[in-house]
């Protein structure tokens, strides 16, 4: 996805920008929303991230400007203010949604699914791998005809190894992706995910192959 | 806490009134009765100097001497008023010719046919008299008449006593309608006051707009320092509301940097070691983020708790937002998000920062605790004039730990070691619940899992 | 201070007389007419009174006192109204109540404070009636018991031969003038010089009408004889020693009218006005036993005394309405209008004019 990051603290915009390219997604840094605007006029975005408070202006009136305009990029709102009334004002003057900072970057991407779904679809590629079609925003795989449904962290799962195919990803680096970091994960968790991951590839060319001692990863059959 | 008491205006007023009022009727009484007996004894005094001036106007000479003539007449007119008693003497010269030859003479002679009047003791009783000299030929001779009458005035006395009485009634009547008169007026001159004060205490609790009232010269320094004040707390409270949001965009963004600079870090670092310091390190900033977060909340219940701004709240659209916005967190732990919605709609009379806050926290807390694939529902009710919202959940429950030991600040129960958490989620429900009069229960469900109610009370339709 | 003296002086001596002691009385240096006790012997107080009514015309009134109070007793002493007024003014002589016909002695000696002070709910406690009428009282001092008319007394003969009665002073004067030698020498009247009653009725008859000097010329020139009392005119009327008096005390006249029908004067109230007497009581400053005096007094103005006064004793009671009803009643005035014709000079001077009148050839 391609995304328009504005944020002032250009050090959170740096490490946001690179975590968020970490994941294959490209992202425009605007540091005003002078600069946002000039940035909107230039290219199409899938999505905007938009800080609240910046230096040139409150971040709520370039939404209300942005509505008027009838853009149509979604736009979800960072905020680190903990006033209600500031997420209230920011959803009631047209973000799609919006995200506290310090933010996990899987609910922003749970976020930006949902937002993106309810948008009825922006450019969002259909992903492809062997015979299988993998439709991210709905979680759902097509072998042949056969419609899948995923659930959100098979769905996840999926993805990541969509993103690097044929490479070996090894079960930390699925874990740290797939569960949050707070909560407590049993030692067989990957396995259980990993399991109903082939369920749903059966009948495809797609395999997962386990790789004794190193992880695991996603061939052609 | 109750102010000092300082005597109150009204009795201040009232008593000052009455005081006076009464200084009055004793000057009144005072006045009339100097006036009366100062009126009456010179009316006294023309009649007796006038009847003095007969009397020696009647004197003839003759041979040998003076003729004197008494007119009883003159005497009962003089004793007429107040039964006085009547005493003369007149003397030729140096010699008494007749009447009462002890009644005290004059100090000086008066002069001719004017009369002089004195006042002195005689026998048992004080005696005014006038004394007129005339002077006759008896004999061929010139001789100087000395004519004195006097009158006792107890008569005059009565009289000047019974008018100042009278005043005195007067002047008591007078005292005795100055004391409703004076609490009329007091109650009238203390209206504004009242009325100022009506004013200001109808107003709502966050109505921080000065006192425009319609105000007495008087009381005007003490608006004005009332606007003051309101305007310095105005101040200050917009600086509380204001610092608590600052306070979350200076903690949270630093971490927000942190954050991601150690997902970062842990996903470009090598060996396992680093690893794992990294999750750690990932894990302490979330904590760190989490409890900053919440206390901000709690901060704001407590602010939000004294300032609260009582609106119309219809849960059920609350609710069915709050649900939405977690359900993509719910989702990440494939848990499912069931709102079970009334049959009617629950209006509440509250404040909607402090409902959303009870209400976010319950949910969070519920996905928090709840393993992966469970479901949590949301069930709102109306029962008995309460609007209910019971949040059940299928996680590791309370163990059996009481509420108030986990509503208690930093409390945690002692099944949730593994789980990061702040230890104030439930304590900020229950302040909010409590703050709005509503009610806050945690229970163990059946199976596993816990039942949190919350209970407001239903708006009156 | 002298007079405090004198008054515990009295004091001792008046406490003396009541407890009964056989000491020797002070003698008072007054002329005392007549004098009674009534009363049990051992009487526990004796009221003193001085008056210058008759014994026999006040015994009934005494009488019904004591009736009422038996344990008390009354020394009633009387005396001409001028030793009454030098015993009280000069002697300080102890008495509880003097009770005198002459209103203008009596004003004196109440104006020259010698009276004692008698608030009105010591005299109502004490009995008295309905309260009394202004007129009939000065001050709280000067108390009036009885309202007497002064008459002209004509004996049967004095009419002899049809002569109209004279109703006027004006037809007493053509009776006299017309008759000189029916009436020379048969007139009499009181003596003003020695009668304190008889100088007050002619100071008096002579503020109302002239009529009085032309009368006292006539009378004069018909020899008035002069008398010092009432009884002794009336005595002489009856006797025949006299056809006509004068400015007689009617009360003694009637009274001595119910003694028989033949021989009694005619009663005869002038209409051109008929002086009206109040016969006056008062408590001296000097009195020994004050409260007593009140008691007396109380009595005598109460409704049961005054009728004693007016049935028993004959004299008239107080009465305001005799004089709405008889507009020829006309009162002399207790005030000290009274003192005027008491003052030397004044009397002397009428007193002169009367012995002129008197010594007519």
């Amino acid at each position: 996805m391609r995304f328009l990051l504005v944020e002032d603290n250009r050090e959170l915009a740096a490490s946001v920008a690179a975590r968020l390219a970490l994941d294959g997604h490209g992202v425009d840094q605007a540091h005003t929303l002078a600069q946002a605007a000039d940035c909107l006029a230039c290219a199409g975005y899938d999505l905007i991230l938009l800080d609240i408070t910046l230096p040139d202006g409150d971040g709520r009136d370039f939404l209300a400007r942005h509505r008027r305009a009838e853009h149509q990029t979604p736009v979800i709102v960072m905020t680190a203010r903990s006033a209600v009334s500031d997420r209230v004002d920011a959803l009631d003057t047209g973000a799609d949604d919006y995200i506290t900072k310090p933010f996990d970057f899987a609910e922003l991407e749970a976020r930006c699914r949902a937002v993106l779904r309810r948008r009825g679809g922006a450019a969002q590629t259909l992903r492809r791998y062997a015979d299988v079609v993998f439709d991210p925003l709905a979680a759902t795989l097509s072998v042949g005809d056969d419609l899948r449904d995923l659930r959100s962290r098979e769905m996840r799962l999926f993805e990541l190894f969509v993103s690097a195919p044929g490479r070996i990803l090894s079960k930390e680096h699925l874990c740290d992706r797939l569960f949050s970091f707070s909560e407590p994960v049993s030692d067989n968790a990957i396995e259980v995910y990993v399991g109903r991951l082939r369920k749903k590839l059966a009948g495809s060319r797609a395999r997962i192959e386990t790789v004794r001692g190193l992880g695991y990863r996603l061939t052609e059959a | 806490m109750t102010a000092r008491r300082a005597p109150s205006l009204r009795r201040r007023l009232v008593v000052q009134l009455l005081a006076l009022a009464a200084v009055l009727a004793v000057l009144l009484f005072a006045a009339v009765r100097f006036s009366a007996e100062r009126a009456s004894e010179a009316t006294l005094d023309a009649i007796l100097g006038a009847a003095t001036i007969a009397m020696a106007e009647e004197i003839r000479s003759a041979e040998g001497g003076a003729v004197i003539d008494l007119s009883p007449g003159t005497f009962s007119m003089l004793a007429a008023m107040g039964d006085e008693r009547i005493f003369y003497r007149v003397n030729l010269g140096a010699a008494t010719l007749t009447g009462y030859d002890d009644l005290p003479l004059p100090e000086a002679v008066p002069a001719a046919l004017a009369p002089m009047f004195y006042s002195t003791p005689y026998r048992d009783t004080q005696v005014r008299i006038a004394a007129v000299s005339r002077s006759l030929r008896i004999d061929n001779r010139p001789a100087t008449l000395l004519v004195l009458v006097g009158q006792t005035r107890a008569g005059q006395s009565a009289i000047a006593q019974g008018l100042a009485n009278r005043a005195a009634a007067v002047g008591l009547v007078v005292f005795l309608l100055a004391v409703p008169l004076s609490l009329l007026a007091a109650d009238n001159l203390l209206r504004p006051i009242a009325r100022l004060a009506a004013a200001v205490g109808r107003r709502g609790p966050h109505d921080l707009r000065p006192v425009r009232a319609a105000t007495p010269a008087e009381l005007v320094p003490l608006v004005v320092a009332l606007n003051s004040f309101i305007a310095r707390l105005r101040g200050t409270l917009a600086q509380t509301e204001t610092f608590i949001a600052e306070a979350a965009h200076h903690i949270r963004t630093p971490l927000a940097v942190m954050r991601t600079e150690a997902e970062m870090a842990l996903h470009h670092s090598g060996d396992e070691a680093t690893r794992a310091r990294l999750r750690r390190l990932i894990r302490a900033v979330d904590d760190s983020a989490r409890s900053a977060g919440q206390l901000l909340d709690h901060a704001t219940v407590l602010y939000r708790a004294d300032q609260q701004t009582p609106a119309e709240v219809e849960l059920g659209a609350l609710a069915l937002a709050l649900i939405e916005r977690f359900r993509p967190t719910a989702e990440m732990k494939d848990m499912r998000l069931t709102l079970v919605p009334a049959a009617v709609a629950l209006w509440v009379h509250g404040d909607a920062v402090l409902i959303e806050a009870a209400l976010r926290n319950l949910i969070d807390n519920a996905i928090k605790y709840s393993p992966a694939e469970t479901e949590v529902t949301l069930t709102l009710a109306a029962q008995a004039g309460q609007a209910v919202i019971r949040c059940r959940d299928h996680g590791r429950g309370v163990a059996g730990a009481r509420l108030e030991a986990l509503t208690s600040r930093f409390q945690r129960g002692p099944n949730v070691g593994d789980v990061a958490g702040s230890g104030l989620g439930l304590t900020i429900v229950s302040e909010a619940m409590a703050a709005m009069g509503g009610d806050f229960a945690l229970d163990a469900a059946e199976g596993e899992g816990t039942c949190a109610t919350l209970s407001l009370p239903l708006r009156a339709a | 201070m002298r007079h405090a003296v004198a008054a515990l002086a009295r004091r001792l001596s008046a406490a003396a007389v009541v407890l009964g002691l056989a000491l020797p009385t002070i003698a008072p240096a007054f002329e005392i007419e007549a004098e009674q006790r009534f009363g049990p012997a051992g009487a526990g107080a004796r009221i003193e009174v001085l008056s210058t009514t008759d014994i026999a015309i006040f015994a009934p009134v005494i009488e019904g006192f004591l009736r009422r109070n038996p344990a008390l007793g009354v020394h009633y002493v009387v005396a001409s109204s001028q030793e009454i007024y030098q015993a009280i003014a000069t002697e300080g002589a102890a008495f509880d109540l003097v009770i005198s016909s002459a209103m203008d002695l009596q004003m004196k000696l109440a104006n020259d404070g010698l009276a004692r002070a008698l608030p009105p709910d010591q005299i109502a406690g004490a009995g008295a009636g309905a309260s009394l009428p202004d007129w009939a009282h000065w001050r709280d001092l000067v108390f009036a018991v009885a309202q007497e008319p002064v008459v002209l007394l004509l004996s049967p003969q004095a009419l002899a031969g049809g002569l109209a009665a004279p109703r006027s002073r004006r037809d007493l004067i053509a009776l006299l003038r017309d008759h000189p030698e029916r009436f020379r020498g048969r007139i009499g009247s009181y003596d003003p010089v020695i009668s304190g009653a008889g100088y007050l009725f002619a100071v008096q008859d002579a503020r109302m009408s002239d009529s009085f000097w032309r009368l006292a010329e006539v009378m004069g020139r018909l020899d008035l004889k002069l008398y010092c009392c009432s009884g002794d005119m009336i005595a002489d009327i009856r006797a025949g020693r006299l056809l006509l008096a004068y400015n007689v005390l009617g009360s003694y006249a009637l009274a001595g009218r119910d003694a028989g029908a033949e021989g009694a004067p005619a009663v005869i109230e002038l209409e051109d006005f008929t002086l009206t007497l109040l016969r006056t009581a008062l408590v001296p400053q000097s009195a020994p036993d004050p409260t007593a005096g009140v008691q007396l007094l109380g009595f005598l103005l109460s409704p049961e005394g005054q009728r004693l006064i007016g049935e028993a004793a004959g004299l008239p009671p107080i009465d305001a309405e005799a004089f709405a009803a008889h507009p020829h009643l006309r009162p002399i005035r207790l005030d000290p209008g009274l003192l005027a014709h008491l003052d030397r000079m004044t009397r002397a001077r009428f007193l002169g004019e009367w012995q002129a009148a008197m010594d007519q050839p």
